[in-house]
């Protein structure tokens, strides 16, 4: 059967400048595509005689389920297939660590719009209406919503109610400080609102298996998933990755995958399923509601004597990843400083509400409103300026973190800091400005004079890659051919999920670097041709299969080397590789990469692992991450307190990359990732009420849009990272964690409240502000 | 899965299986929810009149774009009004798409992302925005496109405020909209250094 249309899932050619290496801005090789619309994302995928699935989810956010009648379903004229949980071929759960969520639910529904049965239909619309028609039975049980009570209250899954509890003890736990602050704070749950809806297309292949063409994070690990629950070896079912419109942690875990290769396989024709928006919302994982309780002691000098905390993290009713979440929350809980004694609890919890899981920050986005409400408060009772606090107490190189690691890498904390403040402040509110520009803006509401403007800062940092002892490793593979004109080209295979964030551009940067080899072909990325890749996530790709890249280009040069020496009866040690060709260092000779290529082509597969990393032990101490980066934002904001409306004016940043492969891909990270830090300080949540999900659409759940947004100043530190490819860490993470934070230090700043939950509604504002004038 | 037989996307939009999203041919549905009313009409789409056959009545136009006529540039992110990504000009005027039903087009002219692209109108938008770092995943590119086009046409020395306004209607999650407004600004000073008739009332 030929492979649905669309060049999103065909090769990728770039005939790029040999200038366009490592440092360069070059362009997206997909760019011009996309622009023109040509570029095939997962839901513009089309076959001959392909099917639509639609998804049957419960309405209801805990019951029993007595009885499923998908009669009514088959009987619909046009209906191919109706599968339930009874038709799961091989192992009925799934999960991204442990399979604990059901494919279908069967006996009980755990959340709102938890999957209950999947049809195939010639039009979406006859799927639509026949998965209504389907009868479910339900007794509908009282849920379990509080993630507090969770976590003593009976189980609601056989596997517990608590995914993790997690403890750090470092250094003296009877430690006090001359001063004692003290808070308690929430963070709601966000969405990540990826653009482009889940989907995908089924298509049954002849050996039994099944190709699916779907927008993923993880092809590989989707693919073990997947092959698990169909009962089928992992070789008969191969992914390939359909364009992604984002993804932002929200497609590391499975959601239509296996429904769909189960339609496909039932019918025996291609299926193809597009998640609404509304369905979209109850077909992800979010990021993970948060309740933090901290009390940080310091000297009257102001350095940081011991920071305790207390952090429940909500992963409603499915484990997805909730246990790194967790561990990244609590190790992160004190913030980039220099913390001898401390005492941290994390619980992840198992509740009736929506599955929460990764979302860019993962984990320490949520600490990050707790440890830096806590340094203003520190600041305030000090009488200290807050910056010159986070100073005092900026982690260092060589400093110990309150999991015992040493920072051994790059640590320019108090260079990321001194940059964001650094930057200019906005001129004043201009009275005679657009209303645009006011609080509140066309709905020109606010008057100027009730304006106040008030200034924020935060400070934060995260682990690159995976942790806590995970073999963390990429692969790629590279071949070196003379192309019909006689020039060399390099053909770049990786699973790498290119899914916005540029690895495509990377990788024909680091070929060019490594061979100055101008025609780079970067082939689809599937399962099929090569070895995994990791997720993209964790801010990894760049350092994991960018290193893969480079080792694989590192080994055909080496090669080259070789069949020069051979060719001139020389060393391979008396050769070098240079400008793309290689050197006789004695004679000055000079052999080009298609000289070298005229015997045979050369290919190579190279695994690339990161440095070890090690368990947390039970006093939560280990060399538990590989890498860190840091980043400081300061915020600017306009609140109009009597109706609680706010703009946010400027935001600043510092932020430590490593090394910048290409700046302005840095930039759209950096400023992207800001987009929806400040989209969480003010606007963004998905409003869950006893379990259910009250506003799935981009109607009700509010994005920051080109109005919303800041002018963003933003200043790179490039202190190479020792173990990095090029020095780089990753960049896109750290954007979206202290920017809210900064926001919401702002808002306090402005009206004087002390706001403790993210984010920040216009009654929180405009209720409290009429209490306390 | 052998690359030649990849159906390339010009062939499949003229040749005969031209029809996406209807089921095969043997289907006595007709690919058409059975309960409602089935309709075959003509649109002009990119200047081209262009028949849907057989479409269920309640089918939006970003569908029967999509779906029907192979024109996927126009993106389905909410379906509902909010994100712009299905950004068409309907009589010249911007809509999106998912809130058009297919047969509320007929007698009009429907311009898409690809039309544009064909006719070299928006060529120097492209460009910008991949230059200026404005596509990220690229979801809601087609529909920035649109509406930078719609708006430049308009108010070629739109200031900031003003390009902000316009394009409120379009949400980019990658972004944080920078790179885009940095384009739009280089669409601007190009245009305004140029003999001026670039992309006017196009």
């Amino acid at each position: 059967m030929p492979a649905p249309s669309g060049t999103g899932i065909a090769e990728r050619v770039a005939v790029g400048q040999v200038a366009d290496r490592v440092g360069a801005s070059a362009a997206r090789p997909d760019g011009a595509q996309k622009t023109r619309g040509e570029f095939a994302f997962s839901s513009d995928l089309w076959m001959d005689a392909m099917l639509w699935g639609k998804t049957l989810r419960s309405p209801h956010v805990a019951a029993r389920i007595r009885s499923i009648d998908t009669r009514p379903a088959l009987a619909t004229p046009g209906v191919r297939a109706v599968v339930t949980a009874a038709d799961v071929p091989g192992r009925p759960t799934f999960g991204l660590e442990v399979p604990d969520q059901p494919v279908f639910a069967s006996d009980l529904v755990r959340y709102h719009g938890e999957p209950l049965a999947a049809v195939a239909a010639d039009h979406p619309e006859t799927a639509r209406a026949a998965a209504m028609a389907i009868v479910v039975d339900y007794e509908p049980l009282v849920p379990l919503v509080d993630p507090d009570v969770a976590l003593e209250a009976a189980p609601i899954h056989p596997d517990g109610n608590v995914f993790r509890h997690l403890v750090i003890r470092h250094g003296d736990p009877g430690a006090t400080g001359d001063v004692v602050v003290e808070g308690t704070y929430e963070v709601g749950m966000q969405d990540q609102a990826f653009l482009g809806p889940e989907s995908g297309l089924a298509v049954p292949a002849e050996d039994g298996g099944v190709d699916l063409y779907v927008a993923t994070q993880w092809l590989h690990v989707d693919r073990d998933q997947i092959a698990a629950s169909l009962g089928l070896p992992v070789e008969r079912v191969r992914l390939y990755l359909a364009g992604v419109g984002g993804a932002f942690g929200g497609r590391e875990d499975v959601s239509l995958q296996i429904h769909l290769c189960m339609l496909a396989l039932r019918t025996g024709r291609p299926v193809k399923m597009v998640y609404s928006r509304d369905e979209s919302f109850f077909g992800h994982v979010h990021r993970h509601p948060a309740r933090m309780w901290y009390r940080h002691h310091a000297t009257r000098g102001g350095d940081l004597v011991k920071v305790e905390a207390r952090i429940v993290i909500d992963g409603g009713a499915y484990l997805s990843s909730s246990n790194a979440v967790i561990s990244n929350a609590t190790c992160f809980a004190p913030g980039p400083y220099r913390v001898p004694n401390a005492f941290i609890e994390g619980y992840a919890a198992r509740t009736n509400n929506p599955p929460c899981g990764a979302m860019r920050g993962f984990g320490a986005v949520q600490a990050c409103y707790g440890h830096e409400a806590q340094m203003d408060k520190l600041a305030a009772v000090l009488s200290m300026d807050p910056v010159a606090l986070r100073l005092r107490n900026a982690l260092e190189r060589y400093d110990r973190l309150v999991t015992g690691q040493v920072l051994t890498g790059a640590a320019p904390v108090r260079e990321v800091i001194l940059a964001a403040a650094s930057h200019p402040l906005p001129p004043p509110a201009d009275p005679g400005g657009s209303i645009l520009a006011l609080p509140g803006g066309a709905g020109a509401t606010a008057g100027p004079g009730d304006v106040r403007r008030g200034v924020g800062f935060a400070v934060s940092f995260k682990n690159v890659a995976y942790s806590e002892g995970f073999d963390d490793f990429a692969t790629a593979r590279l071949r070196l051919e003379t192309g019909v004109d006689h020039e060399p080209v390099a053909t770049v295979t990786v699973a790498t999920a290119e899914v916005g964030q540029g690895f495509v551009t990377l990788a024909q940067q680091i070929v060019r670097e490594e061979l100055g080899v101008r025609r780079v072909v970067l082939a689809p990325a599937s399962t099929v041709d090569v070895g995994s890749a990791g997720s993209s996530s964790a801010s990894r790709q760049t350092w994991m299969s960018g290193g893969a890249l480079q080792l694989a280009c590192s080994t055909l040069r080496a090669e080259l080397l070789v069949r020069a020496a051979e060719l001139w009866e020389c060393a391979a040690s008396q050769c070098v590789f240079d400008e793309g060709e290689v050197v006789q260092a004695a004679t000055g000779e000079r052999l080009s990469v298609q000289d070298l290529l005229s015997p045979a082509p050369l290919e190579t597969e190279q695994e690339f692992h990161h440095r070890p990393t090690k368990a947390l032990d039970a006093d939560g101490q280990g060399d538990a991450h590989v890498s860190f980066m840091f980043a400081a934002h300061r915020a600017v904001v306009d609140v109009d307190p009597d109706l609680g409306l706010l703009r946010v004016v400027q935001v600043a940043t510092g932020q430590d990359i490593g090394k910048a492969i290409n700046p302005v891909q840095v930039t759209g990270q950096i400023e992207g990732g800001i987009a929806q830090g400040i989209g969480l300080a003010v606007m963004e949540e998905i409003v869950v009420t006893e379990g259910r999900v009250r506003n799935p659409s981009f109607t009700d759940y509010l994005l920051p849009t080109i109005l919303d947004m800041p002018e963003v100043l933003a200043t790179v530190i490039e202190e190479p990272e020792p173990d990095a490819p090029y020095g780089a860490k990753g960049v896109g993470e750290p954007p979206t964690i202290s920017s809210g934070p900064a926001v919401l230090a702002a808002i306090r700043d402005a009206t004087g409240l002390p706001l403790t939950r993210a984010p920040v509604r216009p009654e929180d504002i405009a209720l409290s502000h009429g209490e306390t004038t | 899965m052998p690359r030649e037989e990849r159906v390339p996307r010009e062939e499949r939009e003229e040749g005969a299986g031209a029809s996406p999203g209807r089921a095969g041919a043997g289907d006595a549905s007709g690919g058409v929810p059975a309960y409602v009313q089935a309709d075959t009409y003509e649109l002009t789409v990119n200047g081209t009149r262009r028949a849907v056959e057989d479409a269920w009545l309640g089918e939006s136009l970003l569908f029967v774009l999509r779906e029907r006529l192979g024109l996927s540039g126009s993106k389905n992110a909410c379906e509902q009004g909010e994100c712009g990504s299905c950004s068409v000009l309907l009589d010249g005027v911007v809509v999106c798409a998912c809130l058009v039903l297919g047969v509320d087009a007929i007698g009009s002219r429907v311009e898409t992302v690809e039309g544009l692209s064909a006719a070299g109108d928006v060529a120097d938008i492209q460009a910008a925005l991949v230059d200026a770092g404005g596509v990220q995943c690229g979801f809601c590119t087609p529909g920035f496109v649109v509406a930078v086009h719609d708006l430049l046409r308009r108010v070629p020395g739109a200031d900031e405020m003003a390009v902000r306004e316009a394009l409120s209607g379009n949400l980019c999650r990658c972004t944080g909209y920078g790179r885009i407004l940095e384009a739009v600004r280089d669409v601007q000073r190009s245009r305004a250094g140029s003999d001026g008739g670039h992309g006017a009332g196009a």
